[in-house]
């Protein structure tokens, strides 16, 4: 028996996405993985100063804007050949390990966690699926609890930033050059002390609350699998030279680990509403057309692939290459993982605290070369993010920004080849088609950015046709 | 032994929190084209942290990033609101709305079984809402995501609903701001606006006349690069023409910091014109020559008089005043009068 089925909206995920998938005796045999909604930031942001590029693209995401301005700045000293000073090195990484802090605790108590826990009759918990839940009563209540303590704690890392860049998010500390609060010692002993009651959450609430989860809910690790592809770009520089790399930028499949080689990235058009420029595009090259009504496109995200094949990234893929989780690659393994790394997170970070040396520099001043191109490659809570700028006469000419929520949410490719989520579904068995909880846990096993995922968009051509 | 018990209220009213006198308002909080940021600065809030928000003082029925409801159980939160009595509820909607290509390009969900966009659904709810609240900057004035060429024709909530809107703008909005005006609306009704409809509670003064540096300002010293703990003017602070309590506020919910506390430039994520009125973000003057924004002035700067003397009056003496952005300042120093007419600005303008 077949059967279609479309949720929209898909929630608990940063801005709002639809998932259609065909069932055929109870399995997913087909999917795809959309999301309506669009802006425009590489269009805007051409003919802006370059310097504005890391606060203005942080503006793609309320929850990841440090991976924004991260990679922004990075692009800029790669066109303007500025390296931070040593303090500025280590000050950038706490504003981002602060901000990866906050968010997979975020994600796993207030995205993942009303997947597997039943909340109280009331809202935000309620209405909500019936049934599918299996922990007592009292588990529940105890992991509602952390729920609420989850909010607490994901502040107290906002308020690192806050500390070292003025607010959250869209923090001010991460500029190309280096950070701008200088690190005394009330800021560090401030700073030790939030973190302090971070670590404590993260040791004593969510690692034993996330094995609770995979224990009462252990066919996860067998769902949402995928093959393993990982990618994941060279991430939190341990040098300020970047010789040396926290999370090495590494290729993961069967055959082995190996380099990333930028050039093997491209950009596929065939099932997204752009015209065809000769093939899959590298991302340096000219902004496609957009096609609507374009025949057998079905999304407004480009399908980016390395080597012509859909990897995905985030913790799993980090935690692989430095070898700390290998189990598998399934939605269980994606959310163990994060969780893990937010455990390793809290470790970096109070090594650093012991780096900072005070009254030492923390930035760099430069000037922006009139012409130029920079490549911003880091990691980013979901995964390997890449922002390229060009300068033309003083002023950002071309920009691309390829997310990681791109990569997962991507639609097929030139050969056909399904996109990550869309593997991940593919196959899934659904128990009952009125509601089809497996589709959501597997989705955010990801940890979705709609909101990065979109960022591109050209035209004011109509919509409805397309929009089936 | 004596036994401790709470002292009964003499107040022959229950408490308002739990529901006697006053009902938990009802928030249904629309996400449309946004970051999401918004969001995430209301869980920021500490005192109410976000569990007093959403257990004692208001009821959050929706809220895309934190509903627990997904795709037909979603939708039907929404419906229940569109379909239900009027003032029931008040609706805050975070993000811009696009209107290009009859809105198609911010779907929230699907409604007797087709798409249905923002648009229609700021205006389906807006007409049941008791209030239509406006937070970030994006629904407010249209902000990041209508910036220049703004290939959407994004426009803000008060450009799409026939109602007054309360705009709580900010990018993010501080989570003050927004449970302050909640609170306000709930409790005491609307609070003063200035004449772009924000509270003038929390946006009613510039950030410059209550700058912790207004000094280094006035005695003329300034950082040269950002990092540096003098006056940020010459590096980009738009502090003079930005309208909002950052500096005696402080960010987030436990106040600890603030933009130009951190050694860096405001960047004027409150007013009408961000971004692109005030980009670029660090240099002092409105300079972004694209077709769409049309700043005149070579220099920002509605400065106190002071400004000569610290060399950097020429620049001052801008023709800013007659641009865009010197309508934002006009129109807030000034307001407008119940008619909705522009009054002359209350304080004059340094030549």
């Amino acid at each position: 028996m077949r059967k279609e089925l479309v949720i929209n909206p898909v929630t608990r995920a940063n801005n709002q996405g639809q998932i259609e998938v065909t069932l055929e005796n109870g399995t997913v045999v087909d999917c795809r993985s959309g999301c309506f909604f669009f802006r425009g930031f590489e269009i805007m942001l051409r003919g802006r100063d370059p310097r504005d590029a890391p606060y203005f693209t942080e503006r793609i995401c309320g929850i990841c804007s440090t991976a924004h301005a991260m990679a922004a700045a990075l692009a800029l000293e790669d066109l303007a050949g500025v390296r931070p000073p040593k303090n500025g090195n280590i000050l950038r990484n706490l504003i981002f390990a602060a901000d990866i802090l906050q968010n997979h605790i975020k994600h796993f108590y207030l995205f993942v966690l009303p997947d597997y826990v039943a909340g109280p009759d009331k809202s935000p918990f309620a209405p909500r699926y019936k049934g599918g839940y299996r922990l007592s009563p009292q588990v529940n209540a105890r992991l509602i609890q952390h729920y609420f303590e989850a909010a607490d704690i994901s502040r107290v890392a906002h308020e690192m930033l806050t500390v070292l860049g003025g607010k959250a998010p869209f923090t001010h500390g991460v500029l190309a050059g280096g950070a701008t609060v200088p690190p005394d010692s009330a800021v560090i002993l401030d700073l030790r002390a939030r973190l302090q009651r971070i670590k404590e959450f993260v040791r004593e609430k969510m690692l034993p609350d996330a094995q609770t989860i995979a224990d009462a809910y252990p066919e996860y690790y067998e769902l949402g699998n995928r093959p393993l592809r990982l990618l994941n770009y060279d991430f939190l520089p341990v040098d300020p030279e970047r010789n040396r790399f926290l999370f090495p930028g590494k290729v993961v499949e069967e055959t082995g680990v190996r380099e990333v080689n930028t050039a093997s990235i491209t950009e596929h058009l065939r099932h997204a509403y752009f015209a065809e420029q000769g093939g899959p595009l590298p991302p340096e090259t000219r902004q496609p057309q957009p096609q609507p009504g374009k025949s057998g496109a079905y999304s407004w995200i480009k399908a980016p692939r390395y080597e012509g094949k859909a990897f995905e990234g985030g913790p799993l893929a980090r935690l692989w290459i430095t070898g700390h989780y290998r189990r598998g690659v399934s939605a269980m393994d994606r959310i163990m993982a994060r969780v893990m790394e937010t455990d390793v997170f809290c470790n970096l970070t109070e090594e650093w605290l012991e780096e900072l040396e005070p009254d030492q520099p923390i930035f760099t001043p430069f000037e922006v070369p009139k012409e130029g191109e920079g490549l911003g490659l880091t990691g980013a809570m979901r995964g390997p993010l890449l922002h390229y700028m060009r300068v033309e006469r003083g002023r950002l000419s071309y920009y691309d920004i390829i997310t990681p929520s791109a990569w997962h949410f991507s639609p097929r490719d030139e050969k056909g080849q399904p996109g990550p989520v869309e593997e991940a579904l593919i196959g899934t068995p659904i128990e009952n088609a009125d509601k089809p909880v497996e589709i959501g846990r597997i989705i955010r096993s990801f940890d979705p950015c709609y909101a990065c995922a979109t960022h591109v968009i050209i035209g004011n051509k109509k919509l409805h046709q397309f929009i089936a | 032994m004596p036994r401790i018990s709470s002292v009964p209220t003499t107040n022959n009213k229950k408490s308002i929190y739990w529901g006697a006198v006053m009902a938990r308002e009802k928030i249904v909080w629309l996400i449309t084209n946004s970051c999401g940021g918004d969001t995430h600065s209301f869980l920021n809030a500490y005192h109410p942290d976000f569990r007093q928000m959403i257990e004692e003082f208001f009821d959050l029925c929706y809220n895309n990033h934190l509903s627990a409801a997904e795709g037909d159980v979603a939708m039907s939160i929404l419906e229940a609101f569109v379909g239900g009595p009027e003032r029931a509820f008040t609706l805050v909607v975070e993000g811009s709305i696009p209107t290009a290509a009859d809105g198609m390009y911010c779907i929230l969900g699907y409604r007797n079984g087709k798409p249905w966009t923002a648009v229609e659904a700021v205006q389906d709810l807006a007409t049941k809402a008791r209030y239509v609240v406006a937070v970030g900057t994006c629904a407010a004035f249209g902000g990041p995501y209508a910036a220049h060429p703004d290939p959407i024709g994004s426009k803000p909530v008060s450009k799409i609903v026939a109602r007054p809107v309360i705009n709580v703008p900010g990018c993010p909005v501080h989570p003050d701001w927004i449970a302050g005006t909640l609170y306000h609306l709930t409790r005491y009704g609307e609070p003063r606006l200035d004449a772009y409809h924000r509270p003038v509670l929390f946006y009613g003064e510039t950030i410059h006349d209550r700058c912790e540096r207004r000094h280094y300002f006035e005695s003329g010293i300034f950082a040269a690069k950002p990092g540096e703990s003098w006056c940020m003017y010459k590096i980009g602070c738009k502090g003079p023409v930005t309208y909002a309590d950052c500096p005696v506020r402080h960010w987030s919910g436990e106040h600890v910091n603030w933009p130009v506390g951190a050694n860096t430039p405001c960047i004027g994520c409150t007013s009408p014109e961000f971004p692109d009125g005030v980009a670029p973000f660090f240099e002092h003057l409105p300079d972004l020559s694209t077709p769409a924004v049309k700043v005149t002035a070579d220099r920002v700067g509605i400065l106190s008089g002071v400004a000569t003397a610290l060399g950097i009056g020429a620049h001052l003496a801008a023709s800013i005043f007659t641009g865009r952005l010197g309508h934002t300042i006009r129109k807030a120093l000034g307001g407008v009068n119940n008619a909705g007419v522009l009054r002359k600005p209350a304080r004059r303008m340094k030549k």
